[in-house]
């Protein structure tokens, strides 16, 4: 065809700014993911520093206050979904079969605006002082009469682009999973990985638009003199806790799912036996989604709804621990009487069960709204969302990185360090956050920057920050890991666990840009272990050799978002008093908005106007590369 | 997909050419997503306006300020482009590329002329009523919702001319059908939230 080669070949720096392979989308979630991760990291240390001690002065209140709300910020919008938006890029399309996503170019849209809103979220640190309301910016705490610097502007617009690339994402994963399984890839033969991911995905198409919204209310109260939340004048303060509420709740199940896919990957996988109860965890998984969204006002027991309320999301909350310990039997009984292997990918996994199970007591205790008048707002509901968060979806994640790390990257990483870092991380976890539990029952507030000696305090918060720095050693001998991987020559086998069973091991690691040279034809659930104990060596081919067609590298999805991101930057700061002239007229009249917006809808009118035709790799080429492999 | 150049190139197009490709079909799909996102975005503006529409704070109230007989003209005219938009699409299915374009535009014109109205209206609303956004938390609520579905028309307006002038340029292709049709299905989904929009906000604010 005659415009096969004419498509410009990106290299170095130019084809990771323009690439939209979702492969190498996945490895720049994750490195992206993995740096916000470390910022932090090390604003939680320097929490459990300030708090080593009674009295401590490490860190000033007003800076402990930034420490806590950028660290609980960054670690959900940054850290933690990035990595969770890698491994679905990474493995998705080659679970189901397919030669990329449904939309490469929303998909690289949505990574590129997800950074710059992250980058605009900690420029704060240095541009006047960071967010200082806490994670959940309650109102009237975040309007402008009691947080004065530009901090928490910067959280609403920072968070508003982020989720916007957030949103996109999960638009795009759920067009993927339905349109662009195999053939003989049915929903229920889906592998569990792509079915929690897709629950997840649908959560976000319903959950990050209300964030949106109370983003959007908060920004104008605070840049444009609205009055949302401004009692004075008629606004409702509680308000803004539905609102994020509504958001949040799903939020923590968005980031919970995809961990409980990737343990019903690894354990199967490690036990050689099949997922027990497939079925039942389906189910599980859409009525966690389900119930996920009626609950929100637990947080809010102590808002004062009204006894009827408070006891109708109690008896909503409880329910939630029906499908979930479905699921915890279903990891159960996969393991029982299977040959397991304790890699360190699989040492996560079942790590995670019981951490996992000890965050759940909690949070059924807390949904108790009598027993929640004690325990909110102390370190008892720190301990719970930590078991949850750290001990569930981030053993889920380490989990996931051991184990797809060869299908990533082409090597495996070394497992001696592996289980080194697994023994540091768990360790170090449970004595940083399984302490809290008794700091909160016996009265420590949390997002307090210090306390007063001889309260029975002072001994388990020494413990506290002493398993907070193993848990870094864990994480430093993740990186050391990685590195050491990265020198290693590349070439694993396309199975290097030997028992894997989806259709990702079926192809090269790491696979080519293409993936599936032939469309695979599935035959049952865990279809590459069908056709291994059917005695064949690789998947039937669904169609006959052909020309296979590619979208084409664009530099627009990074154009679009550097848009967005100078246009929030005017937005932030278009009422402030500048001293130079120049400034003061370019902000103050909306010209840098204006300029932001043209460069992002520009874009976007480019994108319309010029079809991408795409290119094609033909079947002399893929011949070739079979006789290079 | 490679059959996406194959129909282009020698013209046939099938009765549904906004379906012919798996992008096409890709991008209907996702549009649907895309508006049920859309759908809790302005579910959540309403049930804010809802929680704050009596909240006056001696300012104007709905009552005092809405006059019926404008934002129904308003009504009528979205209602009436998103009639001329299935125009649009039928004509599109018949593949007659000339009555597809004079349809677009007519819908154009409706929602520039509904975007008049609009305008004109907030226009009085701060000059003569004294009812900006900074008024109380009942006009920041009304004007943050309304708003939000006025620059929902406008973005509307533009893209279509957009398609226009690409419907010229290119033609009906099974490329340019799915944008025809996506848009389509963007502008009845904004005609649908003005119905609440009028029902929840003005007819609601006039007898409620
Ligand atoms: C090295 C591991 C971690 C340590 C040592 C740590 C420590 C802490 C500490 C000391 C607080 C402050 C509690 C307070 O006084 O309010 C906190 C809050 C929080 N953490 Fe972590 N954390 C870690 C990992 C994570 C991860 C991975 C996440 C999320 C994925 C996370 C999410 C949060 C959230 C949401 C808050 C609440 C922030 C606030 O209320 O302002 N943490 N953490
Ligand atoms: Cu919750």
């Amino acid at each position: 065809m005659a415009h096969a080669h004419s498509v410009k070949r990106h290299t170095g720096l130019m084809d990771w700014l323009t690439t939209v392979d979702h492969k190498k989308i996945a490895i720049l979630y994750l490195l992206a993911g993995g740096l916000f991760f470390g910022f932090g990291g090390v604003e939680a240390l320097l929490i459990r520093l300030q708090l080593i001690k009674p009295m401590n002065d490490l860190v000033s209140a007003q800076t402990f206050n930034e420490l806590i709300t950028m660290h609980g910020t960054t670690m959900i919008f940054l850290g933690v979904m990035p990595v969770i938006f890698a491994l679905m890029n990474a493995v998705i399309p080659l679970q189901i079969g397919a030669r990329d996503v449904a939309f490469p170019f929303v998909n690289a849209l949505g990574f590129w605006t997800f950074l710059f809103g992250g980058i605009l979220l900690n420029l704060s640190w240095i541009m006047g002082g960071a967010p200082d309301a806490g994670w959940t910016a309650y109102t009237p705490l975040s309007t402008s009469t009691y947080s004065t610097t530009h901090g928490v502007d910067f959280y609403t617009v920072g968070l508003q682009i982020a989720g916007l690339g957030t949103l996109i994402g999960g638009i795009n994963f759920l067009a993927t999973i339905i349109t662009m399984r195999a053939p003989g890839m049915s929903f229920m033969r889906m592998p569990m990985f792509t079915w929690t991911s897709f629950i997840t995905s649908a959560m976000i198409l319903f959950a990050f638009p209300a964030i949106t919204v109370g983003l959007v209310l908060l920004s104008f109260d605070r840049i444009l003199g609205a009055n949302f939340f401004e009692v004075s004048n008629g606004g409702n303060p509680v308000l803004w806790q539905h609102i994020f509420w509504i958001f949040g709740h799903p939020e923590v199940y968005i980031l919970i799912l995809p961990a409980f896919g990737v343990i019903s990957e690894v354990i199967p996988t490690f036990a050689r036996k099949r997922l027990f109860g497939y079925s039942s965890m389906v189910f599980a998984t859409i009525l966690i989604a389900f119930l996920g969204f009626m609950v929100w006002a637990h947080h809010m027991f102590t808002t004062g709804l009204g006894p009827i309320a408070n006891a109708l999301f109690s008896i909503a909350t409880m329910l939630i621990a029906v499908p979930t310990g479905i699921k915890i039997f279903n990891w159960l009984f996969t393991m029982w009487g299977g040959q397991i292997r304790f890699t360190s990918a699989n040492l996560f996994a079942i790590g995670f069960v019981p951490t996992f199970v000890m965050g759940g007591v909690t949070g059924v205790m807390l949904a108790s709204a009598p027993a929640d008048y004690q325990f909110h707002d102390t370190y008892f509901v720190v301990a719970h969302f930590h078991y949850v968060i750290v001990g569930g979806l981030v053993f889920g994640l380490f989990a996931g990185l051991h184990y797809w790390w060869p299908k990533m990257f082409g090597r495996v990483l070394n497992e001696t360090i592996g289980k080194w870092t697994f023994w540091f991380f768990a360790i170090g976890f449970h004595l940083t956050f399984f302490v809290q539990h008794f700091l909160g029952l016996m009265g420590m507030q949390r997002r307090i920057f210090t306390y007063l000696p001889n309260q029975d305090f002072d001994t388990l918060n020494l413990v506290s920050t002493v398993g907070a720095f193993l848990m870094a050693v864990g994480v430093l001998l993740f990186l050391f890991n990685c590195f050491m991987t990265a020198a290693k020559p590349k070439g694993v086998a396309n199975d290097p666990w030997e028992d894997g069973r989806t259709l990702e091991w079926a192809i090269p690691s790491p696979p080519p840009e293409y993936n599936f040279k032939q469309i695979p034809l599935v035959r049952g659930l865990d279809a590459y272990w069908k056709e291994k104990m059917a005695g064949n060596k690789e998947m039937t081919p669904a169609e006959p050799l052909g020309s296979i067609h590619m979208p084409s590298p664009t530099i627009l999805p990074f154009v679009m978002s550097v848009g967005i991101f100078i246009a929030g930057l005017g937005l932030m700061f278009s009422s402030e008093k500048f001293n130079n002239s120049f400034m003061s007229m370019i902000f103050n009249n909306w010209i840098v908005v204006i300029i932001g917006l043209v460069i992002t809808f520009g874009s976007m009118l480019l994108r319309s106007l010029f079809d991408d035709h795409g290119w094609h790799i033909e079947p002399e080429e893929l011949e070739e590369e079979g006789v290079k492999a | 997909m490679t059959s996406a150049h194959a129909e282009s190139v020698n013209g046939s197009l099938p009765h549904e050419p906004e379906k012919a490709t798996l992008e096409g079909r890709n991008k209907v799909l996702g549009f649907w997503l895309f508006l049920g996102g859309e759908s809790v975005l302005f579910g959540t503006l309403f049930a804010t306006f809802l929680a704050l529409r009596n909240q006056t704070n001696d300012g104007p109230t709905a009552h005092e300020l809405f006059s019926l007989p404008t934002t129904a003209a308003a009504t009528l005219i979205l209602l009436v482009s998103s009639l001329t938009s299935v125009f649009a699409v039928q004509a599109m299915h018949r593949h007659k590329a000339a009555a597809l374009r004079l349809w677009l535009i007519i819908t154009v014109i409706l929602g520039l002329g509904f975007l008049g109205l609009e305008v004109y209206e907030f226009h009085e609303y701060v000059t003569a009523e004294k009812f900006g956004m900074t008024t109380s938390a009942f006009s920041s609520a009304f004007y943050t919702l309304v708003g939000f579905h006025g620059a929902h028309v406008a973005f509307g307006v533009c893209w279509i001319g957009i398609l226009i002038g690409q419907l010229y340029k290119k033609g009906l292709t099974v490329v340019t059908a799915p944008k025809v049709y996506v848009s389509a299905m963007y502008w009845h989904f904004i005609d649908v939230v003005w119905v609440f929009i009028f029902s929840v906000v003005y007819l609601l604010g006039k007898v409620g």
